[in-house]
């Protein structure tokens, strides 16, 4: 008994050193994603029963959340929020990369923006994925992270504009032909309908179900990382860092295990929905 | 009765009686018959022994358990026949073939046109000809408790004819026998079944108002009111304004010209399960009925945010094809009198939307993505976001899949580096 009260703390201490936390995402970011995904799944859940209005459950679930009138202002409500998220997004890009002068946001190797690199990275990857040659070594923000990233921000403007121009279509009529709110329609339910099978499938599988982050990336909800994992996904981000004797900056505490639990439970459930829907999109389509 | 009272009543028959049908025989020629009959009847009763009077027969046929040799009930309640409409008559005015008593066990079937003329050539050409299968009772009940079809207690009066009608027109019994659709719980769910039992409407469209009574036809009878061609012309007799209306319009131009492909008012509203228009279960259910005909129309409508919303249910304020064209006077678009004309589209489309204007009128409420020619700009629209769709969702199922495979050969490979042991 004695013994292993004093073996308790020597245990702990190992495992501190070995697991150590490195922070990739602000708790902004992780605010940003959270709006995100569940405006997304809100929009999604009330577009489709109207994208495929004639499909055996559309009206069941519309039904669900009460009824028509009510999909409708969910699905609007859902807009709104996510509107404000992506305005509050592009304020910060702007406030940090022009006001602030801050480094690396419209170019270099922390950039959202696509560069030489992610076209090399994405061809070494094809021809690691056939055995061909070595897997790439990733910077902050891998080539298909970019897309997805860009993918959204290019959804948003082009869903939001065909939305809002449906939505207040005597408002928009006075600067487009009348054919243009035809036009919204059919922009507004193929981006959605793309942007809806992506995500639940593509992003889903390349971010969380892939064997490297089986059976979901954590870092979206506590914003850290072990260094472990840092060090085998990023590699050349890891190896700049420590080249540059920035690592210990970017240090950040273990999350708490009420709050992984917490994040688990919300991202299964955000996972589960997508796929629901997924599977109903499919049958759908392919009716 | 003694023989006394009977003179008494002989005279009064004789005297006064007369005097009293004199007005009746000016008012209708069914009465005037009615009048002769009776007379001739009193006439022949006076002759001693040689009729039995109603209480002679009653002696007999009071009795409830009365019965003939094939089990049939042979009972009459004095009392009710006496109230009836055939209450001042004689058994032996029908019952002819009785001249005295004890009369033969097989009497002559009771044959009511003998004094009903009209309704019996009217029956004998009707879908009811068989008397066999239709005696006149069949309708108006209890041969001894018939009343005028204005008192409440007959089976012909407003308020009761569908139940009458529905004895054999509902689920099981004609349906079956004759192939004949069940039209009375339809009916009875209707607008028309709503007023008239539940409101007690005694001007509610009944069975007989649309179909006749004694004379009915099949519907596919040119003379019948509920053939297609006569249908406006039946429900306009109490919907004149709608009929008025539906005359004008393409639909009835159509009918009128003896194009017996343009709809009538049962097309869309069906002849028994009619609903109200306004009601939401109309609405869901009534585009479908133009797109029968205007295939094309109604699947460039489902393409469009007017379907999509109005399909869910529940929420049923989107356009549906009258909203815009119109219900009843129809009229093509290229009519200045028509609601899609170019020059109604602003009022037409403003009755929804409100600051509808001439940009926002050139929507097409049918446009087909599909059709290069019809709507070019919004067919390559359509063919750039799928070729999008299907370009980026094809690339990256690739990547993914070969991405997956490649990951978990890699992992396994370490794992049995590690002697099996997980990461």
């Amino acid at each position: 008994m004695t013994e292993l009260v004093q073996a308790e703390p020597e245990t702990k201490s190992t495992a501190a050193r070995s697991e150590r936390y490195f922070v990739r995402f602000t708790r902004e970011q992780r605010y940003m994603h959270a709006v995100l995904f569940t405006t997304f799944l809100g929009l999604a859940g009330t577009g489709l029963p109207l994208r495929f209005s004639d499909s055996i459950w559309a009206r069941g679930m519309a039904g669900a959340v009460g009824g028509f009138g009510a999909i409708l202002f969910f699905h609007k409500f859902c807009a709104l929020a996510l509107t404000v998220a992506f305005l509050i997004h592009v304020k910060e890009i702007f406030s940090r990369g022009i006001y602030r002068r801050e480094k690396g946001i419209f170019w270099g190797a922390t950039s959202m923006v696509a560069n030489w690199k992610d076209v090399k990275d994405l061809l070494a990857h094809m021809r690691w994925f056939l055995g061909l040659g070595p897997k790439p070594r990733f910077e902050r923000y891998a080539y298909w992270e970019k897309f997805d990233y860009w993918a959204v921000f290019w959804g948003m403007i082009v869903i939001g504009f065909s939305g809002y121009a449906m939505w207040f279509a005597p408002f928009f009529a006075r600067f487009l032909p009348g054919w243009a709110l035809n036009a919204a329609l059919v922009i507004h339910s193929e981006e959605g309908l793309l942007a809806i099978l992506f995500i639940f499938s593509i992003h889903f599988v390349n971010t969380h179900l892939r064997p490297d982050s089986f059976p979901m990336d954590m870092v979206i909800f506590t914003g850290v990382e072990s260094e472990k994992e840092f060090e085998h996904k990023r590699p050349q981000e890891y190896a700049r860092m420590a080249r540059e004797g920035k690592l210990e900056a970017r240090l950040g505490e273990a999350p708490a295990a009420w709050f992984v639990r917490f994040a688990r439970v919300v991202g299964f459930t955000a996972i589960f929905i997508g796929v629901t829907l997924l599977i109903l999109t499919l049958t759908a389509y392919f009716d | 009765m003694t023989r006394a009272a009977r003179i008494a009543a002989f005279f009064l028959a004789v005297f006064i009686g007369p005097a009293e049908w004199l007005s009746d025989i000016l008012r209708s020629a069914r009465h005037h018959r009615l009048a002769g009959i009776c007379l001739m009847a009193s006439a022949l009763w006076l002759a001693p022994m040689r009729t039995a009077a109603q209480s002679d027969c009653l002696a007999c046929h009071a009795d409830k358990t009365m019965q003939d040799s094939s089990g049939h009930s042979i009972s009459v309640d004095g009392d009710k026949f006496s109230a009836s409409i055939h209450g001042s008559l004689q058994c032996n005015n029908c019952h002819a073939d009785i001249k005295e008593y004890p009369h033969p066990d097989h009497i002559a079937k009771v044959e009511c046109k003998s004094c009903h003329a009209d309704e019996g050539s009217k029956l004998a050409t009707s879908v009811h000809s068989s008397s066999k299968e239709h005696p006149c009772t069949s309708c108006h009940g209890n041969a001894h408790e018939i009343y005028p079809k204005a008192d409440s207690r007959s089976a012909v009066y407003p308020l009761n004819i569908p139940k009458t009608c529905g004895q054999c027109h509902s689920d099981g019994a004609m349906a079956t026998k004759k192939g004949l659709p069940s039209v009375y719980p339809h009916y009875m769910d209707s607008i028309h079944g709503f007023a008239l039992s539940k409101e007690g409407l005694l001007v509610a469209a009944n069975c007989q108002s649309c179909h006749g009574s004694h004379g009915i036809q099949s519907h596919k009878n040119p003379n019948s009111p509920t053939f297609k061609a006569n249908i406006p012309k039946t429900c306009g007799t109490c919907h004149a304004k709608i009929n008025d209306e539906f005359q004008r319009g393409a639909h009835g131009q159509g009918i009128a010209k003896g194009d017996l492909k343009a709809p009538v008012c049962t097309d869309c509203h069906t002849a028994h399960a009619i609903l109200q228009p306004t009601e939401s279960a109309f609405r869901m259910q009534s585009t479908p009925i133009c797109g029968s005909c205007h295939k094309d129309k109604l699947s460039t409508y489902h393409d469009t945010f007017h379907s999509q919303l109005g399909l869910l249910g529940g929420y049923v304020e989107t356009a549906r094809c009258w909203d815009c064209h119109d219900a009843h006077e129809i009229h093509r678009a290229s009519d200045p009198r028509s609601a899609i004309n170019q020059a109604n589209l602003i009022a037409t489309c403003g009755k929804c939307h409100k600051g509808a204007n001439k940009s926002f009128v050139q929507y097409q409420p049918h446009a087909n993505a599909r059709d290069r020619k019809l709507n070019p700009a919004l067919y390559f629209i359509r063919l750039f976001m799928n070729l999008l769709l299907i370009s980026v969702l094809t690339f990256f199922v690739i990547h993914t899949v070969l991405w997956l495979i490649r990951s978990r050969f890699d992992q396994v490979r370490r794992n049995s580096a590690n002697g099996g042991k997980h990461d």
